[in-house]
């Protein structure tokens, strides 16, 4: 066992400990708090059971180690594509489009990113899928809204598949000195992400009086705001020793994620709230769909990703 | 041999509809209990059944047989082996002309048997922008020859973009199947009176699940 594989089994078990005192509030809670307050206890519960079946996920597949995250991140951008085509306009003339979106775009981009072709996959979606996209669908000769679908369709691949597919990318950088660790620069990305967002909960629900998005997000407070960035860019400079970063680089890092990751998940409560839904889908029991808790790495991953390579990496 | 592949079939089928479709069965006004029931459920798709199916929990799944058009259905092996030996269907000639056996018999037998049925009453897919065409008559024939089974209405949400009549590749969306109040015959009710209540039960059915999600 290398020293990268006993920091990453530190963290996990750093995690799993909290999780544990998360276990444990919740029954306390399920004890004390009376009738009216249940439904929150209950959802509080259904959330900490959801992370221990996510990190137990997760943490199996940073054992299959490459491929394992690969494949991980290409079923969670197949779910969230899903949840997300779900949701758009889309016309029967968009049917070869959209097939070709799942069956074909997503794969080969994952399929890219698996065999290190950075050259391409980092061009793959937004120049060719673009580009072919809307002529596949232009075929089938319904120009009724083609502005606003082909716009859906693209949105949903940028956010659902290229963004995402940009955490397995993390594993192929070449930084000196970090050899064989890259696995924790994913570890560090989705730990901050979402601890920030589990703070932004947690701050929200004890101090959250004034909310900092009303037409947007009911649930996002300033407090939560504060509370949830300032906590988790604190956690991810004290996380600096299994990086390549230093305590204050760190730190920066943390601040510039956890700051995409909330300004995402405004945005895509936004897109929620225009098609009238409160939740991307229900697959997760007490935080809802794919979406819902991926959002904020989905804004984080491809930023992380080039600061790391632009400052660090050799590629 | 043929009962082992039966079995497994059986299992990609959920298999594969809960990964293009993620299904999720929204019990409204009925709850998932193993009792007799007629499922009657709105047609959009040849996937109907399996979704309804899929979202029926397993020991129920077990004792629910869907209706079909043999006239359809027995137009190939493959076709044959899923509908008969997978779906164990009460198959219905929809032909009035050819066909040898009242459909309502057939339906009334399968019931006498013990199982529940799924069955869609527009009688076809529905390929208009109408929510529902209008229902054929066996429904009411099949209430009137058992009036103690409860009529569950079962509303069908965006299958038909999954799979619309004519394509050959799905494309994975998240479906919705919800479960309505259960109706059940007058004994004093006309046929056209009842087919239209058991139409707008299932439009309610259809407006609770928009709520719901």
């Amino acid at each position: 066992m290398s020293g990268w594989d006993g920091h990453l089994l530190g963290l996990v078990a750093g995690v799993g400990a909290i999780l544990l005192v998360a276990t444990l509030i919740g029954a306390v809670l399920r004890r004390r708090v009376p009738a009216d307050g249940a439904p929150m206890v209950e959802n509080f519960n259904a959330r900490v059971k959801a992370w221990w079946a996510m990190v137990a996920l997760i943490a199996l597949a940073f054992l299959g180690g490459k491929t394992g995250l690969t494949v991980l991140f290409a079923l969670c951008s197949f779910a969230a594509l899903r949840e997300f085509m779900t949701l758009t306009r889309t016309r029967r003339a968009d049917h070869w489009a959209a097939a070709a979106s799942f069956f074909v775009v997503l794969p080969v981009q994952y399929y890219l990113v698996w065999t290190d072709w950075y050259g391409l996959y980092s061009v793959f979606i937004p120049v060719y899928a673009f580009l072919l996209l809307p002529i596949v669908a232009v075929f089938r000769g319904d120009s009724a809204d083609f502005l606003g679908r082909v716009a859906e369709t693209q949105w949903a691949l940028m956010t659902c598949v290229f963004c995402l597919s940009h955490v397995p990318a993390l594993l192929y950088l070449s930084i000196p000195g970090f050899e064989g660790g890259n696995i924790l620069l994913i570890a560090f990305l989705v730990f901050v992400v979402q601890f920030s967002d589990v703070m932004q909960y947690v701050f929200g629900k004890l101090f959250g009086r004034a909310r900092i998005a009303p037409h947007v997000s009911p649930s996002k407070t300033v407090a939560g705001f504060v509370g949830g960035v300032l906590s988790a860019s604190l956690a991810g400079a004290c996380l600096w020793w299994i990086t390549p970063f230093s305590f204050v680089q760190a730190g920066l890092i943390a601040l510039v994620i956890t700051l995409m990751g909330f300004l995402g998940g405004l945005v895509m409560s936004a897109i929620k709230r225009d098609r009238g839904v409160k939740d991307w889908g229900h697959v997760i029991p007490g935080h809802g769909g794919f979406i819902d808790r991926l959002d904020s790495v989905i804004f984080s991953a491809p930023i992380f990703f080039h600061m790391v390579r632009y400052w660090w990496s050799v590629t | 041999m043929k009962h082992t592949a039966a079995r497994l079939t059986a299992m990609l089928i959920v298999l594969a509809a809960r990964f293009i479709t993620a299904v999720r069965g929204i019990w409204q006004g009925v709850e998932p209990v193993p009792e007799q029931r007629i499922y009657f459920a709105n047609h959009s798709s040849n996937g109907d059944f399996v979704l309804i199916w899929t979202a029926l929990p397993a020991r129920i799944r077990a004792r629910t047989r869907p209706v079909a058009g043999s006239d359809y259905w027995l137009r190939s092996p493959v076709k044959t082996f899923v509908i008969r030996d997978v779906f164990d269907a009460v198959l219905i000639d929809r032909n009035p002309e050819t066909r040898r056996e009242d459909p309502v018999a057939a339906m009334t037998e399968a019931l006498d048997g013990g199982a529940s049925l799924i069955l869609f009453p527009e009688g076809t897919r529905n390929t208009t922008d109408a929510r529902l065409l209008p229902f054929k008559p066996g429904l009411f024939h099949l209430a009137r020859a058992r009036p103690e089974v409860p009529l569950v209405p079962v509303w069908i949400e965006n299958l038909n973009r999954v799979m619309p009549k004519g394509e050959i590749v799905p494309i994975p969306l998240i479906c919705t199947v919800t479960f309505g109040a259960a109706i059940r015959v007058a004994p004093d009710e006309d046929k056209a009176a009842f087919l239209s209540r058991a139409a707008a039960a299932l439009l309610a059915t259809g407006s609770l699940e928009e709520r719901a999600a």
